[in-house]
């Protein structure tokens, strides 16, 4: 989408952070009573909650994979989670997204320990403003821990992109839509192997280099997040007498 | 999926036979509601309500549209619930079961017989266009009694709905080339205003195990129960919604002092949530 | 960087320590010569071996366990169970003290059922198989269970059974704690209220220290009768 509003003046984008900046990030993890693990999210405007069930036999026996578990993430968008009223029900565009944040989720997992069951990962956009894929692996990830499911690392997502010919951390809403290429991704902080990547949009070599080194500072830094965020709901509980 | 052991079961029954609950709260009380409106900045309105470890979220979404043939000046509105995974081990993904369409239409029930919304002032071109209303139930956390938490977070919601004349002012622009009357619409209304409500109904649930009816049921009481019966009652006490579920039976007895309970409840709830409205 | 505080909680992915010098125990894998941690958990070294306690999942089944198990279906021969693992565990007819005929299992153990069971075998394939075969197995006829953290288990048992000592030495109640986090409590009502009250107390203090003693003052000035 093109736009006569310039997204970037000196420095400067359209919510006043720096290119380098990322929105402002508040992680929960245990927020549910029924889930055995879950997670709720706010990040710029976005807000989501991720739970999760398992690791349970999976049903009917034909899904089953005898030698591990099945990672069965579903992105949903509430209706009314967008500006113009969102059908319920999955669509193409989240079902991609499902399968691509499945993928991803099970690099990390240890699914060998679990032959012949699903791990069912529910990530439901209560209010979106872009990036909604990459905030829901963040939540998911944390999900999971709260869960017990084993896991190699924390995975954690955040998103690069360009904007007025300038290459910009996180986008928002507007950069989404009226910015010249978006990319997502998602790796194991621990090792930076990636485990989730897409681009759309027009990028050269070096403006590719520059957007993921971008994206992956960004994701070290949400990663230290949702480490504080596990340890300050499990850590109250130590408290010495 | 979850199975509610026999022996809970029966240890539910003989507590009711000696006049207690298990968590300790009398047949017609309720466990501790928590309600949070506006938290959706997409939706035009929206709110959390929380009765015990119960959550729910609810979501108003309003659009133009063209009206029933039947009712060309008013504003039309849905009520959709979805039984989301998340929730409860027992809910699976997909198009909404029987259950959820009942939470919704229940709901949607009490709302509409109640007139809560004035539909005759969401006309925008009479016979041509009027606005929708959308209201989306999610169930995030499910420990019993989804009737009263939906119609709870719909009404709040509702509450802290405004039209948004902004979000579609190109599309009511648009409009007057074929209507030119929208100007003056658009004149009267030049930016979000609140929408028009009158009294709300409030929904009160109860189960009934064993001969003995509880309102206000947890999870493992819903899991026991062999009949629910819910009474949505107005301000006056007048009742505009009812709705029996499950393959049990009540008595009029029984039914009568329900409707009673209910009542008493729907005043101290409708309390609640004026004040949670500041009205 | 490898924790030293006893009691520190471990996060997945956080490293250890390295093989030359350590074991890797449960709750941690090894890449690389480095010893990671696996789940969310309690860090619990032991001569030289790392071990990570879990604080939360599923019930992992071990052989000889005790278990509170619930009864989801009858076959011809054998009943699934809920054990609250990832998987449901067998009980076949021959691992009940019951002469049972064949298509007969329902007249014994129906949905819904609970009992008193024990872990007979884990195989290679996570196949869970339960018995009902020892003197003090069987199936439950009343009181009450509740559900708790598989991890929070040997909390509220004890030291040496100290916790629970406790609530039996203050409240007229049976009480048993099943390894898979499932409570069966039997007594009269306000009894068991109490016993629940109680271990949800402990439940979510699990990780105080001085908990036992907490707990103790408070069913001291509670008890109406001391056994």
């Amino acid at each position: 989408m093109k736009s006569d509003v310039k997204l970037i003046v000196d420095g400067k984008r359209l919510d006043g952070r720096k290119p380098d900046e990322l929105r402002k990030i508040k992680i929960e993890a245990g927020v549910l009573h029924r889930a055995e693990g879950s997670c709720y999210i706010e990040w710029g405007g976005n807000k989501i909650i991720a739970a999760v069930y398992g690791p349970r036999e999976a049903v009917p026996r034909h899904i089953q994979n005898p030698l591990r578990a099945i990672v069965n993430a579903r992105y949903n968008m509430a209706a009314f989670s967008v500006d113009d009223r969102k059908r319920p029900g999955p669509d193409r565009r989240s079902t991609e997204i499902s399968k691509v944040i499945s993928e991803a989720l099970e690099h990390v997992i240890i699914l060998e320990k679990f032959p012949r069951t699903t791990i069912d990962v529910n990530i439901e956009i209560l209010d979106a403003e872009a990036g909604t894929r990459c905030a829901g692996l963040t939540a998911a990830a944390v999900a999971l821990v709260d869960a017990g499911i084993p896991m190699k690392d924390i995975p954690v997502a955040c998103a690069a992109g360009k904007i007025d010919d300038q290459i910009v951390l996180d986008l928002g809403k507007e950069e989404d839509n009226y910015g010249s290429a978006d990319l997502p991704l998602a790796i194991s902080p621990r090792t930076d192997e990636i485990l989730l990547l897409q681009m759309d949009g027009h990028l050269t070599e070096e403006e590719f280099e520059e957007a993921f080194n971008l994206a992956l500072k960004g994701c070290h830094i949400v990663s230290e997040l949702q480490k504080k965020a596990i340890l300050d709901k499990y850590k109250p509980i130590m408290e010495v007498e | 999926m979850t199975i509610l052991p026999s022996i809970k079961r029966e240890y539910l029954i003989k507590l009711a036979k000696n006049g207690k609950r298990a968590d300790g709260r009398a047949f017609d009380e309720y466990r501790k509601i928590e309600i949070e409106p506006g938290i959706i900045s997409k939706a035009e309105g929206s709110a959390k309500v929380k009765i015990g470890n119960t959550q729910v979220l609810a979501g108003i979404k309003m659009d133009i549209g063209d009206p029933y043939p039947d009712i060309p000046e008013e504003g039309i509105m849905t009520t959709a619930a979805e039984l989301i995974p998340l929730a409860s081990p027992d809910f699976e993904a997909g198009p909404p079961k029987e259950d959820a369409v009942e939470l919704a239409r229940v709901v949607d029930r009490g709302i509409r017989e109640s007139e809560m919304i004035q539909v005759d002032k969401l006309c925008i071109e009479p016979r041509e266009k009027v606005w929708m209303i959308f209201i989306d139930i999610h169930i995030l956390d499910h420990d019993g009694n989804l009737f009263d938490a939906a119609s709870l977070a719909s009404l709040t919601a509702l509450y802290n709905t405004l039209v948004p004349i902004e979000r579609l002012r190109p599309t009511l622009e648009k409009l007057q080339e074929k209507f030119p009357s929208i100007k003056n619409y658009l004149e009267e209304h030049p930016k979000d205003y609140k929408l028009p409500l009158t009294e709300p109904p409030i929904s009160c649930t109860s189960v009934k195990y064993n001969g003995v009816v509880a309102m206000d049921p947890n999870l493992d009481e819903e899991e026991t129960a062999e009949a629910r019966l819910t009474v949505a009652t107005d301000k006056n006490g007048h009742i505009r919604a009812m709705q029996k579920g499950l393959n049990g039976s009540f008595t009029r007895d029984e039914v009568k002092k329900v409707i009673k309970a209910s009542i008493d409840n729907g005043k101290k709830i409708r309390e609640l949530l004026y004040k949670k409205i500041g009205n | 960087m490898i924790p030293q505080q006893k009691r520190e909680i471990i996060i997945p992915g956080q490293f250890l320590g390295d093989i030359k010098h350590k074991k890797a125990g449960r709750g941690t894998f090894v890449e690389n010569g480095r010893i990671y941690a696996e789940i969310l958990g309690i860090l619990d070294e032991r001569q030289g071996q790392i071990n990570i306690t879990p604080l939360k999942g599923r019930y992992d089944p071990i052989e000889n366990d005790f278990v509170i198990g619930i009864v989801q279906e009858a076959m011809p021969s054998s009943w699934l169970v809920d054990i609250n693992a990832a998987y449901p565990a067998l009980l076949h007819v021959t691992e009940t003290p019951w002469d049972i005929d064949f298509g007969e299992t329902e007249k014994y153990l129906n949905h819904g059922d609970s009992i008193m069971a024990k872990v007979l075998q884990v195989d290679s394939e996570k196949r869970i198989q339960i018995t009902l075969k020892d003197y003090n197995l069987y199936k439950i006829k009343s009181g009450f269970i509740i559900d708790v953290e598989p991890s929070k288990v040997p909390r509220i048992i004890g030291k040496k059974g100290s916790m629970i000592s406790l609530l039996k030495k203050y409240i007229k109640c049976r009480i048993f704690v099943g390894q898979n986090g499932r409570i069966w409590i039997d007594g009269n009502d306000e009894d068991i209220k109490k016993v629940v009250d109680t271990i949800k107390l402990i439940e979510n203090e699990s990780l105080s220290f001085g908990l036992t003693n907490k707990i103790e003052e408070l069913l001291k000035k509670d008890a109406k009768d001391v056994r």
